[in-house]
């Protein structure tokens, strides 16, 4: 099917450079430490590892600071102490673990402004993102779990819930105190400690973190902070003083660590990559729909692992959708993070950003026509405009392959059944999105989608209490509300 | 033994799969005898080759989403049906447990609990979503709700011990979620395997939603790991060694693997076997968002 | 396949409008851009007296005001419009005289419009005889929300026959459409009927303007623009006091519809106490310290 193109005669709206915003850069200063160690049995160490990595602000390419690549003898440590730390833990009474969840909350709260700023200096993403979503999402894991911590002989009707044991985790750069928070709040309020392992590019956050926990009187070993790169992260996944593996990341690295890790009685949950679609309707509000197009994609930069890539429009509106989505994409503001007006951040990495390029010249080469809006990029730092393909055939590589950045498959179908089948054709089955405004198609629709979350008519929603997971090759196991805390838990 | 001629020479049964609503021999043409606890040949039952399995996972993958479309109610009733087909099988059962060595005592138990077990999770078919699902109480104007969606198509692998419980242990909480189902029978005792067949292709069970195999584990078991179109494995009470071969599988395309552990006595403590919980690795939760405004 | 829905039907989503009008909210707007955006946000103001103690002297005061909104504030525009109700076109028109601010008149039987239309057609009419620039009048929303869409779309006409060269703003009274699925589609009868401008609120009903039902009006606008309809104003009335949120509402016709709506021609704010806080804000940006309430003048 061709789709229709545009009418060049229709009128255009004109969003030219009239009463620009000025700068509005945020102006909290936050200190960060020449040099960062490992946080391992509650203290600050510098660890055995001699090798250190260099995390810098993707938007100026200043680094911000050295630190710590931890090796298996720092592994060894932190794992040690989860270990020494785990029996007390787990016999602590419950509503006193509880406490400790709500005052690292309180904490994050109260500390909101500067993990925002440290966020975005060190991963690129805007300010508003990080000021109003991760580090307010995060406080929010943590307030939610609290409550669990003397509750869970409730979270499964007739069965006792115990705690696991020691869980390595591992988290991604995407968001890198948000997933700390996903992670950490229901492993620690179940009653396991935990050993986690920052990104590589976004180590900084996970740390601060570490101060909170030190702030509150966490007992140590409770939470270990072993930052690294991916050698560190082998050594934990690989641990076998661990009980449970819970990695977010590529769907390349779980497999991996699939792998590692056969064979053990060791638990897995895998949150990995996806190559999510949205359905637009002809009766769905098309206002709407591309606003929440423009989120599913652009949010973060795209680096989110349930981005809605993929774009399925019935054929007769998407000459409206495509008119619609050039408008409201003549509006992103691309640009300094520490601006409160940007709306999309640097790229997180040198390689992330080359990797995005491979497949914008593989995308052209593949016949797919590529659509970007004119918008200055800073001439320092990892930058990539919002980009769409039109012209997009489902067999195309960048209509498969995850790209993780700011990047928009377009596609059209004709009837629901062939939306579906081009929707639930990928390995992957992380989220999708549907837009009408038709309640029966909506639910026959979300049922018939392999996602693990469908969002109808939104896109983007996260919640504590909402579990976020993948089905296929998206991973498996639910992160959030009462299913996010069954891989912490033992039945019995 | 006598090598006298006996009065009338019983026709001798090849027990075939159960494959596609079905009852193919084995494409390999492979077959192995069974014999009594005497050393007596009873019947022969077929080895099946990694194609059967193959052929087994496309007819599955057929009738899976039909199956799961189907209403929780009428998979409930599809399940109350074989247990009744097996209750109204009792003696053919007990003589096939006896000759895997069971005592007429003990075959009678695992009978009985067998047809109990189909019973209680016919029970649980339209209770389970109840129970694992959810309503999330989301800070924003969303109406959020979790349910229980089955996993696809799955493997079982049914232990040794307990040939005819064994099986349905693993079949009735898979078929339950809407799942469709390869299964390989009991290795040292196929007879009941086989005999099972023959009870679903009389229990208004829909082609393809389960089939059985006979044959060997240590041929089949790679198998069922590399096949891609595998979303689910449930064993129980497998070596590490085999369980490694099954865990490779989700290095490979993500596929679910769980293994259940049985101890001593586990199997008749319906405590333990009719839980909610053993439906928790062979589903997937979907979340659901849906905007509140008018 | 179901035919794709044409404007009049195109399905609306309430939270998805939250969330966007709230978004704009979160435009952060220092200095120049600041300091611009309140002049543009006076010289779109549509000065509003109607109230039934409304007095010449009232009247003479607002327009002095609309002439010269503050004297200590250098290169300050004076404002789009006044508007009074009919009886007080002629005096209004007489204080602007040629200075450019137009005289407004809401007509038609304002607030409710539960009259007959030859009734509203003569107050229309008055209202032009005494050199109206601009008729406000309400949407008849007893046959809309009854459903008889062709007795409104009717009505709109012929108010717009008897405006002749003045500019028809149709008042939807969004307060009182109870859906925003009703508001989407009073706008579009309003436009397709021949308003120049679409206007939220006689002021008179709560709630009155708010971002969301400003933004669903806007898009009506844009989707009216992209189908070849032309342009068409947007007037938010009520409701709007603090200069910041009309900052909030610049940003959100910007974002929505363009350069080419950022002018009076285009989009008002239809307000009485919103211009003191302007004026209030214009002073600190000047003087660098907060003003009191007696450094604005009260009509």
């Amino acid at each position: 099917m061709t789709p229709k193109t545009l009418n060049i005669e229709a009128p255009a709206l004109d969003f030219g450079e009239h009463w620009e915003y000025a700068p509005a850069p945020e102006g909290t200063k936050v200190e960060i430490a020449a040099r960062y160690g490992a946080f391992i049995n509650g203290e600050f160490v510098k660890g055995h590892g001699r090798k250190r990595l260099t995390t810098v602000n993707p938007a100026t390419e200043e680094t911000l600071s050295e630190v710590l690549i931890a090796n298996p003898k720092d592994i060894d440590d932190a794992v040690a102490a989860a270990r020494a730390a785990l029996p007390k833990w787990k016999r602590l009474k419950p509503q006193e673990r509880a406490k400790y969840l709500f005052r690292i909350a309180r904490r994050i709260q109260e500390r909101a402004r500067e993990l925002a700023v440290l966020e975005t200096l060190d991963n690129g993403k805007p300010i508003k993102e990080s000021r109003d979503v991760d580090i307010p999402e995060a406080a929010k894991h943590f307030f939610y779990h609290a409550g669990w911590a003397d509750k869970l002989d409730y979270v499964f009707p007739g069965r006792k819930a115990r705690p696991v044991g020691v869980c390595a985790q591992i988290i991604p750069w995407n968001f890198p105190f948000l997933m700390a928070a996903w992670k950490i709040a229901p492993a620690i309020a179940c009653g396991n400690t935990v050993v986690l392992k920052p990104a590589e590019t976004t180590p900084l956050t996970a740390l601060r973190l570490a101060e909170i926990f030190q702030e509150v009187g966490l007992p140590p070993g409770v939470v270990n902070i072993v930052p690294g790169d991916g050698t560190t992260g082998a050594a934990l996944a690989a641990h076998p003083g661990c009980q449970k593996l819970a990695f977010t990341g590529s769907t390349a690295v779980g497999k991996e660590l699939a792998r590692v890790n056969a064979g053990t009685s060791k638990r897995l949950t895998l949150e990995l990559g996806g190559k999510s679609p949205h359905i637009i309707f002809n009766d769905a509000s098309l206002d709407a729909a591309v606003e929440g197009v423009v989120q599913g994609i652009f949010f973060n930069q795209g680096h989110v692992c349930c981005a809605g890539s993929r774009l399925f429009v019935q054929e007769d509106v998407l000459p409206e959708v495509q008119q619609l989505l050039r408008a409201r994409l003549h509006n992103l503001r691309v640009g300094d993070p520490l601006d409160k007006n940007t709306d999309l951040g640097a790229i997180n990495s040198a390689s992330q950003l080359a990797t995005i390029q491979h497949y914008l010249k593989l995308g052209v080469a593949e016949g797919a026509s590529l659509q970007q809006i004119k918008t200055k990029l800073p001439k320092k730092g990892y930058w990539c405009a919002p980009t769409w393909f039109e012209g997009v055939q489902p067999a195309h590589v960048i209509a498969r392959e995850e790209i993780f950045g700011p990047v928009l498959a377009v596609m059209s179908f004709r009837t629901p059944e062939e939306a579906l089948t081009r929707a639930n054709n990928t390995p992957y089955g992380l989220a999708a999105g549907i837009w009408s405004d038709k309640g029966a198609r909506i639910f026959d629709i979300a049922a018939k989608l392999k996602a693990g979350v469908v969002w109808c008519n939104t896109y983007n929603r996260f919640d504590a209490t909402s579990p976020f997971g993948g089905y296929k090759q998206s991973g498996f196991g639910r992160e959030g509300g009462r299913h996010g805390l069954l891989p912490y838990l033992e039945l019995s | 033994m006598t090598s006298s001629t006996p009065e009338r020479l019983s026709v001798l049964k090849t027990y075939k799969l159960y494959l596609g609503g079905a009852y193919p021999r084995t494409e390999s043409g492979r077959t192995m005898p069974i014999h009594d606890a005497k050393d007596n040949l009873v019947a022969h039952f077929c080895l099946a080759s990694r194609k059967d399995f193959r052929n087994a996972v496309g007819a599955a993958r057929k009738a899976q989403d039909s199956w799961a479309s189907r209403t929780n109610y009428l998979r409930g009733q599809i399940l109350y049906r074989m247990a009744e087909m097996l209750e109204g099988r009792t003696d053919e059962f007990r003589q096939a447990l006896v000759v895997g060595g069971h005592t007429a005592r003990q075959a009678q138990q695992e009978l009985e609990a067998a047809v109990d077990r189909l019973v209680a999770f016919a029970g649980w078919a339209d209770k389970y979503s109840q129970i694992l699902g959810c309503h999330n109480p989301v800070a924003a104007p969303y109406y959020n709700f979790s349910v229980p969606e089955p996993s696809g198509v799955c493997v079982a692998v049914a232990p040794d011990e307990a040939p005819l419980l064994g099986l349905v242990s693993l079949l009735a909480p898979l078929l339950c979620v809407g799942n469709a189902v390869v299964a390989l029978g009991s290795q040292k005792a196929p007879l009941a395997t086989a005999l099972f067949g023959e009870v679903c292709g009389v229990s208004d069970v829909p082609a393809g939603v389960l089939n059985l195999l006979t044959g060997d584990r240590a041929e089949l078991l790679p198998e069922f790991s590399a096949h891609r179109d595998v979303d689910a494995i449930l064993t129980a009470n497998l070596r590490p060694a085999e369980r490694r071969i099954l865990d490779l599988g989700t290095a490979d395309n993500m596929k679910r693997v769980h293994h259940e552990k049985w101890g001593k006595g586990a199997i008749m403590d319906t405590g333990l076997m009719h839980g909610p919980d053993r439906l928790l690795p062979l589903i997937e939760i979907k979340t659901i968002w849906h905007p509140v405004g008018r | 396949m179901n035919p794709s829905k044409s404007d009049h039907e195109r399905a609306v989503d309430p939270v998805a409008l939250e969330q966007r009008a709230a978004s704009f909210c979160t435009r952060s707007l220092k200095k120049e851009t600041k300091a611009q955006g309140l002049r543009l946000v006076v010289a779109m103001t549509d000065l509003t007296t109607l109230e039934g103690s409304d007095s010449p002297e009232k009247v003479r005061s607002l327009c002095r005001k609309a002439l010269c909104p503050d004297p200590s504030i250098p290169n300050l525009p004076q404002v789009a419009a006044v508007c009074v109700y009919p009886k007080w076109v002629g005096l209004a028109k007489e204080c602007v005289g040629d200075s450019g601010v137009r005289v407004a008149s809401v007509a038609s039987a304002f607030p409710s419009g539960q009259v007959a239309l030859e009734t509203k057609l003569a107050d229309v009419r008055e209202a032009v005889a005494q050199g109206a620039d601009e008729i406000d009048m309400v949407l008849q929303r007893g046959a809309f929300l009854s459903g008889n869409h062709q007795e409104v779309e009717d009505e709109i006409h012929a108010i717009k026959e008897a405006c002749e060269s003045a500019h028809l703003k149709v008042i939807l009274e969004t307060g009182e459409l109870g859906s925003m699925d009703a508001i989407a589609r009073a706008s579009h009868l309003a436009m397709n009927a021949g308003a120049d401008f679409i206007k939220t609120s006689t002021g008179k009903i709560q709630p009155a303007a708010t971002m969301p039902v400003t933004l669903l009006m806007l898009e009506a606008i844009r989707s009216h623009y992209l189908a070849g309809g032309g342009m068409i104003g947007m007037k938010p009335a009520g409701g709007i006091r603090a200069a910041k949120e009309a900052l909030h509402y610049l940003v959100m016709v910007k974002e929505t519809l363009g350069n080419a709506w950022m002018t009076p021609e285009w989009f008002r704010f239809g307000a009485s106490s919103l211009l003191n806080d302007v004026l209030r804000q214009l002073q600190r940006l000047e003087s660098g310290r907060y003003a009191a309430q007696y450094d604005v003048t009260e009509t």
